[in-house]
Parts: structure tokens; sequence; C-alpha cells
């Protein structure tokens, strides 16, 4: 197989679909105040780092940004785990799913 | 470039187009729906376009990875303690904008001017010439090499990050079991 140029898009149009996705999901995690929609930014924002790291992977030909993207996946999967426990626990206990109102983090 | 407008590069151009838009659509949908069911399944909308985006950055492995991890694993999960936590509505806006509102609408507004600033600055440095990759570049046996040999510290942490998690998951869901039954113990 040949050795492949980029086609299509230059490396910066991906860093900037990758920046506005940041953007979006931090504004979802700041604005929104049901837990399980910021988790669900908070998805979106760990996305837009992954696009980033994989696109300056491609840029520089290198691998390390696409190890790094897989470990970023597996700690996202780690914070869906535990964000999602916090969620079920909460609903047990008959709170409110409301991060403005969970302001403390008593037992 | 010299085949700036052959076939291939057009195509390419009209895939990234249509999987940048859908991702950028979905994420907006994600932030802006106010039944999580209907969020998370605009996530998975984004997490299948994203995938797309990485077969165009030649990254094969990332792109199986993400299907399967995040709109397999992941987002089943999501489903699954959204239907148990049940269609509870966002409680509704209390007064008019808060400082912490107004603060948040800034902090993005300010991630996005410097997003467009900086790309505006970068375009024609170094991030426009890309090296050229040969067909291994992102397949599985070579980010598996990459993993037992370069990355090895990174993969032994990743594992015993995901431990943790399981069991944080797990001693999570316990404790409230636990004070559940001694609370209805105590009513009887």
């Amino acid at each position: 197989m040949q050795g492949a140029a980029l086609l299509g898009p230059g490396i910066v149009w991906y860093v900037g679909i990758a920046g506005f996705l940041f953007g979006i999901g931090a504004l979802g995690v700041l604005v929104r105040r049901n837990p399980l929609i910021v988790l669900l930014s908070l998805e979106i924002m760990l996305n837009g780092a992954n696009l980033a790291l994989i696109a300056f992977a491609r840029s520089a030909g290198n691998g390390a940004g696409q190890i790094f993207a897989l470990a970023v996946m597996a700690v996202a999967a780690s914070e869906v785990c535990v964000g999602l426990g916090l969620v079920v626990a909460l609903h047990r206990r008959r709170l409110p799913l409301d991060v403005d109102r969970l302001s403390e983090l008593r037992g | 470039m010299i085949l700036a407008f052959s076939a291939g590069n057009v195509l390419v151009w009209a895939v990234w187009m249509i999987a940048g838009l859908a991702c950028l659509a979905s994420g907006v949908a994600v932030i802006s729906f106010s039944n999580p069911f209907f969020s998370a399944l605009a996530l998975i909308g984004n997490l299948g376009s994203l995938a797309v985006l990485y077969l165009l950055l030649s990254a094969e492995f990332v792109a199986a990875a993400q299907v399967l991890v995040y709109a397999g694993a992941v987002m089943v999960m999501f489903l699954f303690v959204i239907a148990y936590v049940g269609p509870r509505q966002e409680t509704p806006w209390r007064g008019g904008p808060s400082w912490q509102t107004i603060g948040a609408v800034l902090a993005a507004g300010a991630i996005f001017v410097e997003i467009i600033v900086v790309l505006g600055l970068k375009a024609g440095g170094r991030l426009s010439d890309v090296h050229a990759v040969n067909g291994t570049f992102g397949s599985p046996g070579w980010i598996g090499r990459l993993f037992l040999t370069d990355h090895l510290l990174a993969f032994e942490i990743t594992s015993i990050v995901l431990l943790v998690a399981a069991v944080g998951g797990v001693i999570l869901g316990e404790h409230t079991k636990r004070r559940d039954v001694a609370t209805t113990e105590d009513a009887a």
C-alpha cells in the first residue's frame, strides 16, 4: 500500500470541530442541571479532546495520540460507571436530580 | 496539491462535511433536549459521526473501539439508568438569569472565540504540513504493538483505573441498599 497523504480537509478543520465540540460540552456542563445530561455533556467534552488527539496524531504521523485517545476512552467509561452509580444512589434516596440543589456532599 | 479536485478528494470533503455537521448538530441536540432519553439518543449519533471522522484520519482501530465501547456499552448503561430513574423533568427555571448562568455562557463564548482566533492564527503554519503515513497506521496490530512496547505503563495503569471504577460502582450501589434496608426496618 502506498504512503497516503491526507485527502480532503486539512488537520486544522478537524481541530476546529474538536474545539466546537469541547465548547458545546462545556456549555452543557455549566448550564444544565440534570446530572444525567451533565454526564452526557462531559462525554461530548471528552470526545472533542479525543478528536483533537487523533487529528494531531495523524498530523505528526505518530501513534502516541491514538494511544492517549484509547486511554481517554477507558477513563470516560470509568467516569460513567461512578457517575451513574451516584445517580442511582440519589434516586434510591429520593433526592432531587438537580445539581444546584445537591450542593452538599454529606453521607 | 496537484490533485486538489480529484474524485477521491471531493468524496472525502463531502464525507467530512456530512459527518462534521452531524457531529455538531447532535452535540447541540444533546444539551438542548429536556428529556435525557432523547439526549442520550442524540449522543449516539454524535459518537457515530465522530467514528466516521476517526476513519477519515486513518484511525481505524480507535473508530471501531469508539463504536463498540461508547455507542455499545456506555450508551446502553446510560439508557438503562435513564429508564430506571424514569421520566423526571428538569425542575422549572426559577426567576431570571442567575450570575452562574451568565458566567457559564460567558465562559463558553470565550472558549469559542479563543478557538476561532487560535485556528485563524495557526492555519497557515505548522498544521498545514501533514506527514504521509503507511498502510499500517492505526491498524489493530500496530496499536497492540505500541501498547505492549512503548506505552506499557499507560496500558497497565488503564487497567487499574477500570478496576478501581468498577469497585467504586459496586460500593456505591451496595451502600445505599444496606441503608434502605435499615430505614425500612426502623420504620417497621
